[in-house]
C-alpha cells in the first residue's frame, strides 16, 4: 500500500470512494496477478469516476447530528427497517459503551461512509459488512429511542422515566402478539434504498452483540420517489391515500407544539426529543378486496381516487364534518376513519407509517400485509392514546384490520457532534 | 365474532325505495324515484305498484327473495330464542355438562343470520362479543358464559349473564319484526358471513375456550348459501357463469367441511391439522371473491 493510500484510509471513507479505491488504487493490496485485471474491469464498469462524483454531489445524506434526531420530521424516505432491541448489558457503563459505538457507526452510515477502519485488512473480518459498499447515503436516517422497560432498575434509571412513557393501554379489539411488542431500545432506519436500510440494522445488531439482542424487526415500504416523482401522498395497501391530514413539518412552531417534547414537559433529558407510538396493523386484504367501493369509501370517509373527503373534490379540501346528505345522514359517516381520527381536531400527531408485506400467514394461507404505523408526538397520553381509543371503539376500518404489535419509545433529542446517542440520559 | 364497530341504526341500511325493488335498469330506477315512499312501506306484494310491474318484465324484482329471507331470518331467530332459553336454563340450574352441550348448537341459529343482528345496533356486541372486543366492564353474552363453562369449569356467577343473554335474544326477535330488509342487505350480508369465517372462525379465535368454531363456520356458510339460493335464479338469468362458479365453490367448500361433521355437530377445532385450516381458508376466499360480485350483477 502506498503512503497516500494509508493516509486516505484514516479519514472517513465514503462508500463510493471505497469502491473506487478497491477498484483502482487498492488492487495491489487486494489481489495479485491475473485476478487484478478482472476486478479492474469490474471496478471501472460499476463506478466510473464521473458517476461517483455526480452521485455524491447529489446525495450528501441527511445530517446525523443536530438539534433533533433525523427521521422524525425528515420527509419520509422510500423504505424502513425498524428494530426493537432488548439490552443484555449488565451495567449502565456497558449500555453507554453500546450507545457510543452505535453513534460512530450511525454517523458513518448516515454520511454514506464505511463503518470502522478495517475494510481492506486481510487478516481480520471487515468492520463494515459491505453490502452497502459503493452505494450512496440514500437519505439514510437512524432514529434511536428507549422503551419503558429500560427504566426497570437494571441501569439505575428508575427515577428518570418520563411519566407518560408507559406501555399503551389495551384498546378494544387488540390482538397483540408478544413477538411484535415492546423493547428496551428501538432504532428506526429509513432510507431510499432497502439494501442500505437493511445494512444499517444489520450492522447495529452486529455492534450490539453482547450488549443487546434483537427483539423484533419489521421492514416496510411505500411507493418510491422514482415511481411518484411528484411526491403525492402515498397510498396504503387498501388503496387509499394515507397521511393527508398530517401537520406541516416545515412549521417550526407547530412542531414544537405537537412533536417535540419541551423543557417544561419534563424530564429534562427528553427536551427536543419525541415520543413514538408504533403499531403493527395487519390488514385483512382478502376481506377488503371483496367490499364494494362505496363501503370502502364510507370506511375511510374519503374518495379513493382523489383522496378528497367524501363530498369534496380535492385531497386537501377542508373536511366538513357537519355536512349532511339528502337523507339527513352525515356525508362523512360517524364510523369513518377520517371522522374518528380527526375528532374535534384538538389532538394532532405526526404519522410516519410504512406498508409492510411479510409473506403468508402460514395458518390461513392469506397475505400477512398491512401497515407499520408510526407516529411521533410530544405527549402520548394527550395525543395518540385518545385518538386510538376513539378508533378502537368505533372505527369501521376495524372490520378490516387487526393490531398485532405495539410499542412506545422515548426518542432522544438530537445528538451533538462529539456527543453520543442518549447522552442526555445516561 | 362481533363486527368491531358499533353498528348504526338499521334505518341507515335500507331505504324504503330500495325495499320496493332495487332495479338497476334505467326505466325502473326512474320510475322508482317517482314512487311515493309510502307506497313501498309494509308491502308484501310488489305487483301492486307500478314500479314493480315494470320490474317484473325486466327480472329485477327481488320482493320474493326479500320476503323469503325475512321468513328465514324470523324462523332462525325464533329457534335461536328457544335454544338460548334451554341453554340459559341449564346455566342457571348449574348443569355444567348440559349447558356445554347446548352452547354451540344454539349459537348456530344466530350465526346463520348474523348480518341481520349486526344491523340492529348494540345487539351483536351484547350477544356475541369476545373477550377484548369491548371494554372489560361491558363484556357479556355467549362468550362470557363460554369462558366460565370451559375455562373456569363452572356455572357459578353466571345467572345474571344468562338472564341478560336471553333478554337480548328476545330483543333481537322483537326488533327483527320491524326491520327493513332489502336485496342489498342480503348481498352484502352473504359476503359478511363469509368474512366472519375468514376473520375469526377459520383461525379458531371465535370459540377460544370451547373450540366449537366449526359450528359457527358451518352456520355462517349455511346462512350465506340461503341468501344465494334465494337470489340464484335472478343471478343465473343475468350471469350464468358467475352463478355456476358460485354454486361450484359453495359445493367445494361444503365438501371440504364435510369430513369434520360429528353426529349432529362438528369436531373440535383442535382436531384440525394445519393443512386442513389452510385449505378451508383458501376455499372460503375462493368462494367469497365471486360472491362479492353478485351485487353488481344483480344491480343492488
Amino acid at each position: 500500500m502506498t503512503e497516500q493510500n494509508k493516509e486516505s484510509l484514516k479519514k472517513p471513507l465514503s462508500r463510493r470512494e471505497m469502491l473506487k479505491l478497491t477498484g483502482v488504487a487498492g488492487l495491489g493490496l487486494l489481489l495479485g496477478g491475473g485476478g487484478a485485471s478482472g476486478l479492474m474491469a469490474l471496478g471501472r464498469k460499476s463506478s466510473p469516476a464521473s458517476a461517483v462524483e455526480h452521485a455524491s454531489s447529489n446525495d450528501k445524506g441527511v445530517p446525523f447530528y443536530g438539534k433533533h434526531q433525523a427521521g422524525i420530521i425528515t420527509p419520509a424516505q422510500d423504505f424502513i427497517c425498524f428494530a426493537a432491541f432488548d439490552v443484555t448489558a449488565g451495567s449502565a457503563d456497558d449500555l453507554r459503551r453500546l450507545f457510543k459505538n452505535w453513534t460512530a457507526a450511525a454517523a458513518a452510515m448516515a454520511a454514506g461512509e464505511m463503518i470502522g477502519e478495517h475494510n481492506t485488512t486481510l487478516n481480520t473480518p471487515p468492520t463494515d459488512t459491505g453490502e452497502a459498499a459503493g452505494l450512496t447515503p440514500s437519505r439514510t436516517t437512524l432514529t434511536f429511542g428507549v422503551g419503558p422497560s429500560l427504566f426497570d432498575g437494571r441501569f439505575g434509571l428508575q427515577g428518570r422515566k418520563p411519566k407518560g412513557l408507559r406501555d399503551l393501554p389495551a384498546f378494544a379489539g387488540d390482538a397483540l402478539d408478544p413477538q411484535w411488542c415492546g423493547g428496551d431500545l428501538c432504532v428506526q432506519v429509513c432510507a431510499d434504498d432497502m439494501q442500505v436500510a437493511f445494512h444499517a440494522i444489520r450492522n447495529l445488531a452486529r455492534i450490539a452483540r453482547g450488549h443487546a439482542v434483537l427483539r423484533w424487526t419489521q421492514e416496510g415500504f411505500q411507493r418510491t420517489g422514482r415511481a411518484d416523482p411528484a411526491g403525492g401522498t402515498p397510498r396504503n395497501l387498501l388503496g387509499f391515500k394515507d397521511g393527508t391530514g398530517n401537520p406541516d413539518t416545515t412549521d417550526a412552531v407547530l412542531m414544537d407544539q405537537t412533536v417535540w417534547a419541551q423543557p417544561a414537559d419534563g424530564p429534562g433529558w427528553m427536551a427536543g426529543g419525541s415520543y413514538m407510538a408504533v403499531r403493527r396493523v395487519r390488514m385483512r386484504v382478502e376481506v377488503w378486496d371483496r367490499s364494494t367501493l362505496k363501503d370502502q369509501e364510507a370506511t375511510f370517509g374519503r374518495h379513493r381516487d382523489s383522496g378528497a373527503p367524501l363530498g369534496s373534490k380535492g385531497e386537501f379540501d377542508p373536511v366538513d364534518l357537519k355536512a349532511k346528505s339528502a337523507d339527513g345522514q352525515p356525508v362523512i359517516p360517524a364510523t369513518s376513519h377520517l371522522r374518528l381520527a380527526k375528532g374535534d381536531g384538538s389532538q394532532q400527531i405526526l404519522r410516519r407509517s410504512y406498508s409492510y408485506s411479510s409473506g403468508l400467514d402460514a395458518k390461513t394461507g392469506q397475505l400477512d400485509a398491512g401497515l407499520l404505523f408510526i407516529s411521533y408526538q410530544r405527549d402520548l397520553e394527550k395525543q395518540f392514546i385518545p385518538i386510538q381509543k376513539r378508533l378502537a371503539k368505533n372505527d369501521k376500518l376495524n372490520e378490516y384490520t387487526v393490531h398485532t404489535g405495539s410499542a412506545v419509545f422515548a426518542c432522544f433529542p438530537g445528538i451533538t457532534n462529539g456527543g453520543y446517542i442518549g447522552d442526555t440520559l445516561i | 365474532m362481533l363486527k368491531k364497530i358499533l353498528a348504526l341504526p338499521a334505518v341507515v341500511l335500507a331505504t324504503s325505495v330500495l325495499l320496493a325493488a332495487c332495479g338497476n335498469n334505467d326505466a325502473a330506477s326512474d320510475k322508482q324515484e317517482e314512487t311515493p315512499v309510502a307506497q313501498s312501506e309494509n308491502q308484501t306484494s310488489a305487483e301492486t305498484t307500478d314500479a314493480a310491474d315494470q320490474e317484473a318484465t325486466t327480472g329485477s324484482d327481488y320482493t320474493a327473495a326479500v320476503d323469503g329471507y325475512r321468513a328465514f331470518a324470523i324462523e332462525q331467530i325464533d329457534e335461536f330464542v328457544k335454544q338460548t332459553e334451554k341453554f340459559t336454563d341449564a346455566v342457571k340450574a348449574g348443569d355444567l355438562e348440559t349447558a356445554k352441550s347446548l352452547y354451540a348448537p344454539a349459537r348456530m341459529y344466530y350465526e346463520r343470520i348474523e348480518p341481520v343482528a349486526e344491523a340492529l345496533g348494540d345487539l351483536d356486541p351484547n350477544i356475541d362479543a369476545r373477550d377484548g372486543d369491548v371494554e372489560a366492564a361491558d363484556w357479556r353474552g355467549f362468550h362470557r358464559i363460554e369462558k366460565a363453562l370451559w375455562e373456569d369449569k363452572t356455572t357459578e356467577g353466571m345467572t345474571d349473564f344468562a338472564d341478560t343473554l336471553l333478554s337480548d335474544a328476545k330483543l333481537l326477535r322483537a326488533k327483527v319484526e320491524t326491520m327493513d330488509i332489502d336485496a342489498s342487505l342480503m348481498v352484502t350480508g352473504a359476503v359478511e358471513l363469509l368474512n366472519e369465517v375468514s376473520s375469526s372462525k377459520v383461525t379458531g379465535e371465535e370459540e377460544r375456550y370451547s373450540h366449537t368454531d366449526l359450528y359457527d363456520f358451518a352456520a355462517n356458510v349455511e346462512g350465506a348459501r340461503e341468501i344465494y339460493n334465494l337470489l340464484k335464479d335472478d343471478l343465473a338469468a343475468k350471469d350464468k357463469d358467475l352463478n355456476q362458479q358460485i354454486a361450484d365453490r359453495f359445493d367445494a367448500l361444503e365438501k371440504e367441511l364435510a369430513p369434520f361433521k360429528d353426529g349432529d355437530g362438528y369436531v373440535s377445532y383442535e382436531k384440525l391439522k394445519d393443512e386442513d385450516v389452510k385449505k378451508l381458508s383458501q376455499n372460503l376466499d375462493a368462494l367469497a371473491e365471486p360472491l362479492s360480485n353478485m351485487g353488481q350483477v344483480l344491480g343492488v
